[in-house]
Formats: C-alpha cells, sequence, structure tokens
C-alpha cells in the first residue's frame, strides 16, 4: 500500500477493491487450511493469468516478494528441517504466492480504493461504536507514516555516523523517537487544520 | 475578510507567547515578521483556531475560533512550514482528494476538481506518485493544492518557503501572490514582502510594529540591529 499503484485500465484494474480483497481473503484462507502442492500450482497459474491480464509485469509482481525473502527462506529452512522438503515447499511456495498476490492487488488498486472499501466493510461495526471513516484515515496515516519515518531514521543514523556515534543504540532510537513524536505531533495539528474533527 | 483579535493573550505553560494584541486584519496580502520564538507561528495559528486565546477573543469574519473552530476551517487554509507533516494521504492525487472528503462528491466530479487543482500547480503528471517520493518543492506545491482545492477565503502561512530551494521558494512565493484570496504570510524573507499591504512585526509575544513593508521591515532592521 505504500503508493506502488501501477496505473492502467485492465479487467484486474477496473474489479473494485472490495471483489479484489474478498478474493485474496478467500484464497489466503484456502491455501492456509488446506495446503497441498495441487492447490498450490492452481494458485500459481491463477496468479500468472492475473498477473499477464493486468500488465503491471511480472517483475513489479515479483518485486514485492524481495523484502520477506529472508523471511521465507528461513520458515523455509525450519520447515525442511521440521517435515521435510515436500512440506517446505508448499509451505514457502503458499506464502510467496500469498504475499505476491497481496502485491497484485496493490499494484492495481488505488489507496483510497482500498480505503473505502474498508469502510464499507467496516460499516456494520458502527453499531459497537466503530467509526469506519476514522479507521480508514487510520490505516491511511500508517501507510503514509512509513515512508516519513523512514526518512527520519536515515537522517538520525547519519547524524549518528557524523558524530562517530554509530555504535551507540540509544543515540539511535532516543533522536529517532523524538523525531517521530514530533511528526505526529505536527500531523496532528495538520489534520486539525484539515478539518479532520470537524 | 475581516479577522479580528481582541485582547488576545496566550501561553504555553508558564511561558507567555503573546500579550495583549489588538488587530484587525481585513487587507489582502498581511506579512508577519519576527525573530524565532517571538510568537508569530502561534499567532498566525489563532487564526483558523488551531491555537485558541487563553485570554482574549479571535473572530473571523465574524465567527469566534473558541466556539465555531469548525466553521473557521472552512473560510481558513493553513499551510505549514513542513509539507511532510501536512500530506497525510499516500498519493498526491489522493491527499487532494482528502481535502474534499466532506463534499461528498460523486466520484468523477471528486476527480475532475482533483485534475485541475494538479494542473492549476503543475502536479497533473505526479498524480499517482507516492508523496514520499516528491522533492520538497513539490512537496510545498502539493500541500498549496490541497487547502487551496476547498477555495478557502483566506490562506494563512506559516514559513512555506522555509525549506525550500530560492528556485521552488520563489515558485511558492509567486503562486501566493498570484492567488485572489485573501493571504496572511509568517516568514524570515524580507523580500518575499514586497508588495504586501501591511507587515506586523511580533517581538516577545508583542505586535511592535504595524504599518507599510517599508515602515515595517525598517522597524523591524532597527531591532535586529539594536541586538547586535
Amino acid at each position: 500500500m505504500l503508493g506502488l499503484y501501477v496505473p492502467g485500465n485492465s479487467l484486474v484494474h477496473r474489479a473494485p477493491a472490495g471483489l479484489k480483497l474478498a478474493l485474496l481473503a478467500v484464497g489466503l484462507l484456502a491455501l492456509g487450511l488446506w495446503p497441498s502442492a495441487a492447490g498450490l500450482l492452481a494458485a500459481l497459474a491463477v496468479l500468472v493469468l492475473l498477473t499477464a491480464v493486468s500488465r503491471v509485469g511480472a517483475r513489479a509482481v515479483l518485486g514485492q516478494l524481495r523484502p520477506v525473502l529472508p523471511v521465507l527462506a528461513l520458515i523455509g529452512l525450519v520447515q525442511l528441517w521440521l517435515s521435510g522438503w515436500r512440506s517446505a515447499g508448499t509451505v514457502t511456495g503458499t506464502l510467496a504466492a500469498g504475499v505476491a498476490a497481496a502485491g497484485l492487488v496493490t499494484l492495481t488498486t488505488r489507496t483510497q480504493d482500498l480505503l473505502d472499501a474498508v469502510v464499507r466493510a467496516t460499516g456494520p461495526l458502527r453499531v459497537v461504536g466503530v467509526d469506519p471513516e476514522r479507521l480508514a484515515l487510520l490505516l491511511a496515516l500508517t501507510v503514509r507514516s512509513i515512508p516519513v519515518v523512514a526518512e527520519l531514521a536515515a537522517e538520525v543514523r547519519q547524524a549518528r555516523v557524523a558524530r562517530g556515534a554509530q555504535r551507540s543504540v540509544r543515540a539511535f532510537a532516543v533522536p529517532l523517537l523524538i523525531r517521530t513524536v514530533r511528526h505526529a505531533d505536527r500531523l496532528g495539528e495538520a489534520l486539525a487544520a484539515r478539518g479532520v474533527d470537524d | 475578510m475581516r479577522v479580528e483579535l481582541d485582547g488576545v493573550s496566550h501561553a504555553f505553560g508558564p511561558r507567555q507567547v503573546l500579550s495583549d494584541v489588538d488587530l484587525v486584519l481585513d487587507e489582502p496580502r498581511i506579512g508577519i515578521v519576527g525573530a524565532n520564538g517571538s510568537g508569530k507561528s502561534t499567532l498566525a495559528r489563532m487564526l483558523n483556531g488551531l491555537v485558541l486565546p487563553s485570554r482574549g477573543r479571535v473572530r473571523v469574519g465574524g465567527l469566534d475560533t473558541a466556539s465555531d473552530a469548525a466553521a473557521v476551517r472552512r473560510r481558513v487554509g493553513f499551510v505549514f512550514t513542513d509539507p511532510d507533516a501536512q500530506i497525510v494521504m499516500p498519493t498526491v492525487a489522493e491527499d487532494v482528494a482528502f481535502s474534499l472528503r466532506r463534499r461528498r462528491l460523486p466520484r468523477a466530479e471528486l476527480d475532475a476538481q482533483v485534475a485541475v487543482a494538479l494542473d492549476r500547480f503543475g502536479l497533473a503528471h505526479l498524480s499517482d506518485q507516492p508523496c514520499h517520493r516528491l522533492s520538497g518543492g513539490e512537496k510545498q506545491l502539493l500541500a498549496l493544492a490541497a487547502v487551496l482545492v476547498t477555495d478557502p477565503e483566506l490562506v494563512v502561512c506559516d514559513e512555506p518557503t522555509t525549506l525550500l530551494d530560492a528556485r521552488n521558494a520563489r515558485r511558492v512565493s509567486a503562486i501566493l501572490a498570484g492567488l485572489s484570496q485573501q493571504v496572511v504570510m509568517v516568514t524570515h524573507q524580507l523580500d518575499a514582502l514586497a508588495g504586501f499591504d501591511r507587515v506586523l512585526v511580533v517581538e516577545r509575544g508583542r505586535v511592535v510594529a504595524d504599518g507599510s513593508p517599508a515602515e515595517a521591515l525598517g522597524a523591524y532592521r532597527a531591532l535586529i540591529d539594536a541586538d547586535g
């Protein structure tokens, strides 16, 4: 959801965000509950087909796997040790297919459409006091804040190196925390200025 | 629009940041200058109810910022120094659309208004880009677009060009100068105030000079010189 949307007009792009999220959830649930090599192969076939239809490119979809590769490798090794190569292949393949499928949804859906789908899906929760718009805003702010905090962390890391304290955890954590809280404070003020609480 | 500050004082804890400010602001272009910590940003924040006075009253177009905060904010847009703190949505178009959410427009009309706003600020080609990949200048233009798309009557800017390079600062200043709306701008860039109707100098929580840019900036320079 980090603004990875690739503009397009394919059938996958035009499909409602709610439908895409629902199919993703059902697919992941099915693969999780009934793991099998045949199910995995079928899921991969569907994923390849949808990627081709979407025209976002296989590289973009596979790129979503890059950040989780170390975790997948670790899980694969543990599974190999505990349950053998067949189980290791099925489990890591299922996880990789799930991440890639979620990536395809992200690449073909505007964040606003995803948030609108969240608002609709959580609408019934109003009766128990949940505010769907606020929930969607919370998700949007989370997505928006990840690169901001990453940038703050990079600045703090550079400042730490410049001052010769590259090994100090405290010289990293304390200023990062302070800057993050200050950013949150400013963000709150900006939200008020943009009428969020009105 | 007429903005009235009547006996306004404000303190953050034990620190008094504004003291007995009485002002009527109705000129199209008003600048506010002063040293860091002088109270000028607090004064600006009072104009759309982000900060409420500890004592006294602020009225914007006849509306009290304390009791009619929502109505005041619909009429007053605020541009912050750091656009990163102002941009709340992940992509450029979505952030501008966020400003229009209260109008509950049909999707096609919403997209059309966003497209017009982005085109006005030369951001149309960045419409689907993640905000964190924009340059500082582009982020400030986006922040401006997100404020102006709601067509506020008054635009308050708190050092909008401080974090920008010279070229982007000039670009943002030119856009602000060309607005049809009333503008109140806090700035350290004194040359940006040429052509303004009125400049206020804030020093230790008080307005110590108030007049044309030549008069007020002359008094401000004298203050700086007196400090050595």
